[in-house]
């Protein structure tokens, strides 16, 4: 940066940052996401200890539209932004004047909702001259483990979550390399429809792996493998099935027990889940394999990849599941790297909903 | 006093910083498609004009629309974490009346207005008491134009009517249709919301009552979501 032509934020900054370095403190991040629907507000130190992870969830507020409305979000994200930053740091007994960066989620997500928190922190990072870090929601999955585990390369992380299913590659920190993806419906949104389809509430996820656990998995239905060298996921075709099983049986006047269909579903989702993760595994031979994404509370995945990870010695690490839905504590984790490297977003950073996880900020 | 206004509601960006007697700085330009992009950058480079830090600002006021939803968002979030980061109060000021100020002294009544489609306007009514201030002659609200005109002209008793805002020119054939010879248009330089305004109005409210409370001040966005609304119309069935 040239000093000369440099405006005062980033004198500011960077005079704080050195102060920062300098200083043998610890190195606080103030986590902001307001990628959907839970305002969430954290601060973390060093990278890897939780001292405060507020969460206001509008899980309840949504529930009556079933399904989360941006324009209802976003609204409930400006009324709570202020009072959950300022809870957060409450809760961590410490001050603005304590906070190394502030590192806030600025996609994917929804836009209006990834808005509000990218408007907040550049405005507590102007304010105060406190350097800001912009961090894509998928990386702050993946460093939710690290809260947990100390992350050693290389490593694969399956993330799934209700907008998301990918297979991703790490050989260091801050680096990213999507080794498959879904081409169709991310493995949650599968779920909720599935759900629907058989008249469980929303969020479908849940009541399924719930179902499930009740039911036999005897009714037939596909395994979508793609190419035999992809790494790439397919739902589509297993939620067509789904449906399709459910509307012949009822042309014909049977009924399915929903607790078996949920079961058989469940499997089948699991299962290649579970195999597409474990031949990454082996062929990059990983260290570690992370379960990311808010569908790593589910059990029946929970499960299947401890059972196939133990099997052929491989090591499994999964977030416990306050950590596996959206939270700042995560967004903060991820961006403590960020903060080590000095890589800092301006100004102008904006909220990208369809942000790209190996795109250099 | 050394207030900072902003105002991201609708296509115009608009920042000044003031005290009670001068407006130090002010900065707009009209066609900005990405407030979320421009706005803290526009903010930054005129504090750095007039050399204020943001340590030195007293109070922050800010446009609270109505408007694009997306927008006055970007600006209230703004305006609230900046004011609580600094340990500051912040005001919202109706983005309606900041433009209606930019015709204060005028003899009739003054209307500003945005296009809310389906021919629907956000608007509000004023009148000028001489050059110090404005009296709101009907509450804001989003309505129909052609509801919410016969209700003007009732107040304004055969007074001229001045309508104010950028989007006045959609609605122009309606207005001369129906407000005839009342009517009046502004030049073009009254018709967006200034933030010297801002300024000013959320000055004058400081005096007059204590600061709210910086976590609840919010967008006023003058109608419920569309998915509430819907889900409100269907518990009444
Ligand atoms: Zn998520």
């Amino acid at each position: 940066m040239n000093e000369k032509n440099a405006t005062r934020y980033q004198q500011r900054i960077l005079a704080h940052y050195e102060q920062h370095q300098q200083s043998d403190r610890p190195t606080l991040i103030l986590g902001i996401e307001t990628s959907c629907d839970e305002t969430s507000a954290s601060v973390i130190k060093d990278g890897r200890v939780i001292l405060s992870n507020i969460i206001a969830s509008q899980a309840d507020i949504h529930k009556r539209f079933g399904g989360v409305v941006p324009e209802v979000a976003s609204r409930r994200h400006v009324e709570n932004i202020t009072l959950t930053i300022e809870e957060s740091l409450q809760e961590a007994g410490v001050t603005l004047d304590d906070i190394s960066a502030i590192a806030v989620t600025y996609g994917p997500g929804l836009v209006g909702a990834l808005l509000v928190g990218v408007a907040a922190a550049k405005a507590i990072s102007y304010a105060r001259g406190i350097p800001l870090i912009g961090v894509h929601h998928i990386a702050g999955h993946i460093y939710a483990n690290r809260l947990v585990t100390e992350m050693e390369f290389p490593l694969i992380s399956l993330v799934v979550s209700g907008g998301h299913t990918e297979l991703v590659y790490m050989d260091q920190h801050g680096s990213f390399e999507i080794l498959g993806e879904t081409r169709d419906d991310a493995a949650g949104e599968a779920y909720d429809k599935v759900a629907r389809a058989l008249s469980l509430p929303y969020p479908g996820g849940p009541h399924i792996d719930r179902l499930a656990h009740e039911g036999t998995p005897n009714v037939p239905l596909p395994r979508v493998w793609l190419e035999p060298d992809s790494y790439d996921f397919s739902f589509s075709g297993l939620k067509s099935a789904v449906l399709n099983t459910l509307h012949n049986a009822e042309q014909r006047g049977e009924r399915i027990e929903p607790a078996n269909l949920a079961a058989s579903f469940q499997a089948s989702v699991v299962e290649v889940l579970v195999e597409k993760t474990i031949r990454a595994a082996k062929a990059k031979q990983a260290r570690q394999i992370l379960l990311a994404g808010g569908v790593a509370a589910n059990k029946g995945l929970r499960e299947a990849l401890t059972a196939r990870c133990e099997q052929e010695g491989l090591t499994l690490i999964i977030p416990p599941l306050s950590l596996c839905t959206d939270n700042a504590a995560m967004i903060a984790a991820a961006g403590y790297i960020s903060y080590q490297q000095g890589r800092f977003a301006s100004l102008d950073l904006n909220g990208v909903p369809g942000l790209s996880l190996t795109e250099p900020f | 006093m050394r207030v900072l206004a902003f105002d991201t509601s609708s296509p115009v960006l608009t920042v000044a910083v003031a005290d009670e007697s001068r407006v130090l700085g002010e900065w707009t330009t009209n066609l900005n498609k990405n407030h979320s992009v421009t706005l803290m950058d526009g903010i930054s480079a005129l504090l750095d004009e007039i050399k204020t830090d943001p340590d030195q600002l007293t109070a922050i006021a800010v446009g609270q629309g109505p408007g694009s939803y997306t927008g006055v968002r970007i600006g209230v979030s703004t305006a609230k974490s900046m004011a609580w980061s600094l340990g500051i109060p912040v005001i919202g000021v109706s983005t309606l009346e900041t433009i209606a100020m930019n015709a204060i002294g005028f003899g009739g009544l003054i209307v500003p207005l945005f296009d809310a489609r389906r021919g629907q306007v956000y608007t509000g009514c004023w009148d000028s008491v001489e050059m110090t201030s404005l009296r709101s002659v009907l509450d804001e609200r989003i309505i129909l134009l052609r509801d919410w005109l016969p209700q003007v002209l009732e107040q304004a008793a055969g007074r001229p009517v001045l309508f104010l805002g950028d989007d006045v020119s959609l609605h122009r054939a309606v207005i001369e249709e129906m407000v005839g010879e009342q009517a009046r248009f502004a030049p073009s330089g009254l018709n967006h919301p200034r933030a010297a305004q801002i300024a000013w109005l959320g000055m004058q409210k400081l005096e007059q009552a204590d600061a709210p409370d910086t976590h609840a001040v919010n967008p006023e966005y003058l109608q419920v979501s569309e998915a509430e609304a819907k889900w409100l119309a269907n518990q009444q069935k």
